[in-house]
């Protein structure tokens, strides 16, 4: 039967996935170990490769190790760990709405969460309540979205979209108008959250432990995903339970949104540009991509962090505007050469 | 044609959109090794039908059984081990290689902490072959042409392996070779692996060929099953289509052309 295509038999990469799975991901964690040792070792005081090895050796390097222990190392950790956070969390939503160009901020659920903490701002309550405040906000807008969208109808992607945008644009008014009644003195704070800040950041462990929770949930989802990328019914004809699966994609994407936005404020890009940069440099099965967007977005916002706290020391730039900056131009060049 | 056990039995089934009844009480035995053809007009409910016979939507009225159980009695993935739906149109909202969405049909048969093997692999490269596409494993599917594009789908679901096939409208974007060649394929498939093959199709002489059975849906809820012959008269068709149809006749083979003559509009 087969006149018309005589199939030159092109030689075909059977163990694709496996082999990318071994170099990709060592690779982006090795990029991550060194970013790590790089956010440790600059910034103001000049901290030397002895006084890091004898610091991890357990050992007292001093002053210089204090720097380490005390500021730099949970700066750090925080910044990595919401990188990550971001980053699959944008690629969950990108599932979510089959769309490569959403991310946590187009459901509003990032808005939620400034509304949130500016709030607790304007009334100056403590810290831990600002957090809370955050926390509370970023579930609210989520809740929200997910609860309109579904509606009578279908949850349709569509219709999550245009919600979280609607939801978004309305945070942004409360945002501005809570902007427009503060005091002077809260304005700046306000300001610096809203960009995204890793100076303030109080409790990293908690962002790591819930990145790696979301990575191992991710895991026996992997192909479900996948399916779910090619369309719902496709998926549901292929034995995925698509209702539940949204479901649990959503609130797992909520989650890991507002842990980060909490951690370290608005910090945009990082879940729009990493899975795309993933999905373009290595294709897009979902057992390689939330892994590697986890890890390279781990790497970036460590990055983009260091770089934020030394480029115009002794002053800090907020990193969200120094993610926004890196992020916009190799996005653009990149979709540009894939074209 | 051996008759084999039933595969899908469906007893007094209603299908109906929004209230509106497309079948009423429709009977159906699809059988192991035959090739069953559902016909009739556009917006008749044939892919209503399909989705039905499938069990992504529940019958208004009656039942739907598939290997003895309702649809949404199997688990869902034993359930895509048993039957496979072709849809009408394919979405690709991501880049993706032909070989990969092919290997999409082998989820159902993988377990939930495995990889595709190279057995998998093996079997969707065979599916690719018999349509025709092997050598563009590694093609971007987004740059295929619509017809091709369709056969990328067929070789997905012939890597499913399901028993039970239900295919929308199959060749409707083929060019004629392969038409012929795709339903050539499902009806060998039939014939020499026993699946039971439910296709809709718009070509009557393709019915004719390729076909043992055929449901005609004729509107208002009624309907007409049996084997092709019987099924596919010149009158009934007529009424059926809202034009007249011709029999011709040639080596045996019948044929139904549109009549040149009395074009009458349905009323």
């Amino acid at each position: 039967m087969d006149s018309h295509a005589s199939a030159a038999t092109v030689p075909v990469p059977v163990a694709d996935l496996r082999r990318r799975r071994v170099w990709v991901l060592p690779l982006l964690a090795l990029l991550l170990a060194a970013a790590f040792v790089l956010a440790l070792a600059v910034g103001s005081v000049p901290v030397t490769w002895v006084d890091l090895w004898t610091l991890v050796t357990g050992g007292d390097a001093g002053m210089a190790g204090a720097i380490v222990a005390t500021l730099r190392l949970p700066r750090a950790i925080a910044a990595a760990a919401c990188g990550g956070l971001l980053a699959l969390a944008g690629a969950l939503m990108q599932i979510l709405l089959r769309n490569p160009l959403a991310d946590p901020y187009v459901l509003g659920i990032s808005g939620g969460a400034a509304v949130g903490a500016l709030l607790a701002m304007l009334f100056g309550v403590a810290s831990a309540l600002l957090e809370l405040s955050a926390f509370a906000g970023a579930l609210a807008a989520m809740a929200l979205v997910f609860g309109l969208a579904h509606g009578a109808g279908s949850r349709t992607p569509t219709r999550l979209l245009l919600t979280g945008v609607i939801v978004s644009a309305g945070c942004g008014a409360a945002v501005s108008f809570i902007l427009a009644v503060a005091n002077e003195q809260s304005l700046r704070g306000m300001l610096f959250w809203l960009m995204g800040d890793a100076s303030t950041a109080s409790r990293p462990g908690v962002a790591a432990i819930v990145l790696i929770a979301g990575l191992l949930a991710c895991a026996p989802l992997a192909r479900d995903l996948n399916l779910l990328t090619r369309g719902d019914a496709t998926a549901q004809l292929l034995g995925v339970p698509v209702a539940r699966l949204r479901l649990v994609v959503y609130l797992l994407a909520s989650a890991l949104t507002a842990v980060a936005v909490t951690t370290v404020g608005s910090v945009g890009f990082v879940g729009l540009v990493v899975p795309h940069l993933i999905r373009l440099a290595f294709g897009n099965d979902q057992r390689l991509l939330l892994p590697a967007s986890a890890l390279a977005g781990a790497a970036l916002l460590l990055l983009a962090d260091t770089a934020a706290r030394t480029v115009i020391a002794p002053a800090q730039l907020p990193v969200g505007v120094l993610t926004a900056l890196l992020g916009v131009p190799v996005f653009l060049f990149l979709l540009n050469r894939h074209r | 044609m051996t008759a084999g056990h039933a595969s899908l039995v469906a007893r007094g089934v209603d299908v109906s959109v929004a209230g509106h009844v497309l079948c009423a009480g429709v009977d159906l035995e699809v059988r192991a090794g035959e090739l069953l053809a559902i016909v009739g007009r556009n917006g008749i409910g044939k892919s209503t039908l399909l989705a039905t016979l499938a069990g992504l939507r529940a019958p208004a009225a009656g039942s739907v059984l598939l290997d003895g159980r309702a649809p949404g009695a199997w688990p869902a993935r034993e359930l895509a081990k048993r039957r496979a739906l072709l849809p009408q149109s394919h979405e690709d909202h991501f880049a993706s290689t032909v070989l990969d969405t092919v290997l999409v049909g082998r989820h159902p048969h993988i377990g939930r902490w495995a990889d595709e093997s190279d057995a998998d692999v093996a079997i969707a490269l065979e599916a690719l072959a018999a349509v025709s596409l092997r050598g563009r494993e590694l093609r971007e599917v987004r740059s295929l042409s619509g017809g091709e594009r369709q056969r990328v789908a067929i070789a997905a679901l012939l890597a499913q392996q399901a028993p039970l096939c239900l295919l929308d409208e199959p060749v409707t974007h083929l060019d004629l070779d392969y038409q012929i060649e795709t339903l050539d394929l499902f009806a060998r498939l039939a014939r020499e692996q026993g699946r039971a093959v439910v296709a809709v199709l718009h070509d009557l002489n393709q019915v004719l060929r390729f076909a043992d059975r055929a449901l005609l849906l004729t509107g208002a809820g009624a309907w007409l099953c049996g084997p092709v012959d019987e099924v596919l008269q010149a009158e009934v068709l007529s009424r059926a289509f809202c034009h007249p149809l011709k029999e011709l006749r040639d080596e045996g083979r019948r044929y139904f052309v549109p009549a040149q003559e009395g074009n009458e509009r349905r009323t």
